[in-house]
């Protein structure tokens, strides 16, 4: 499984989605704090991860993969549906990463300052993310 | 102050650059099940995280961080729901996405509901 970047993928993405991307995750972060404001942090912080962004991203990934399919002349609705799954579960992976950002934060920051508890938090979700991808890729 | 109209429009700017920088870095990486996990980056958090520590304390963000890992496991659960749907039967990834997203709240609700309800 070869990992790699592929920086053409950013020309495919169109003003308007990024604007969308934007829009959402602006929207996203503005109601997850009325809900904390209103019910207070145990309601609110569920909504820390909410998936706000997953319907759309995927969606774009989707849009983007009948694009290139199309460009080759080929119908690539349901490659592009199964590409859009592949992403999905790339997101599973993240959530679980995700849970141990937030386990980190539960238990290092009673104690320990939030610049210091922040980074590790990031890395936590990073390793535990990745480390799972691999393990999935393995077995 | 919590929910004032500067402060949610400091959260709205930071929570959308946060969102498209992630989704960048998401879309550049490959193969596309890596990039994916980045569609679950804790955006909404790092947006908020900073303001919230600062106005009500680290004790208020650790109550709303123990609730992201009930957040969190319902998007795992909800994930995995979607990219099923989506393999098995190929609908348009946004129809999957939405009719499935009370799994997000059901499985969320049955976790604070076991877990995070006094």
């Amino acid at each position: 499984m070869l990992i790699g970047i592929n920086i053409a993928k950013l020309r495919e993405g169109t003003p308007t989605e990024y604007l969308t991307r934007f829009l959402f995750g602006g929207i996203v972060t503005v109601v997850a704090t009325l809900i904390a404001g209103r019910y207070g942090p145990i309601i609110g912080g569920l909504f820390l991860a909410f998936p706000g962004i997953f319907a759309p991203g995927l969606s774009m990934t989707e849009t983007h993969a009948i694009e290139r399919k199309a460009k080759a002349g080929a119908d690539g609705t349901l490659f592009a549906r199964a590409e859009a799954s592949v992403e999905a579960a790339g997101a599973s992976i993240g959530a679980l990463g995700l849970a141990a950002f937030g386990l980190v934060l539960w238990k290092a920051l009673p104690t320990h300052n939030l610049t210091l508890v922040l980074p590790w938090a990031g890395a936590a979700w990073l390793l535990i993310s990745v480390l799972l991808w691999w393990l999935r890729k393995r077995i | 102050m919590h929910g004032n109209a500067l402060d949610l429009l400091a959260r709205f700017l930071i929570g959308g650059t946060v969102v498209i920088l992630f989704s960048i870095i998401g879309d550049v990486f490959k193969p596309k099940s890596l990039g994916g996990i980045f569609a679950a980056a804790p955006t909404i958090a790092l947006a908020s995280i900073s303001l919230t520590a600062h106005q009500h304390g680290n004790a208020y963000v650790s109550l709303e961080a123990r609730s992201m890992i009930v957040g969190a496991l319902a998007f795992f659960v909800y994930a995995c729901a979607v990219s099923f749907i989506l393999m098995r039967f190929r609908p348009r990834s946004l129809v999957a996405a939405g009719a499935l997203s009370p799994i997000w709240f059901g499985v969320a609700a049955a976790l604070w509901a076991i877990w995070l309800r006094k």
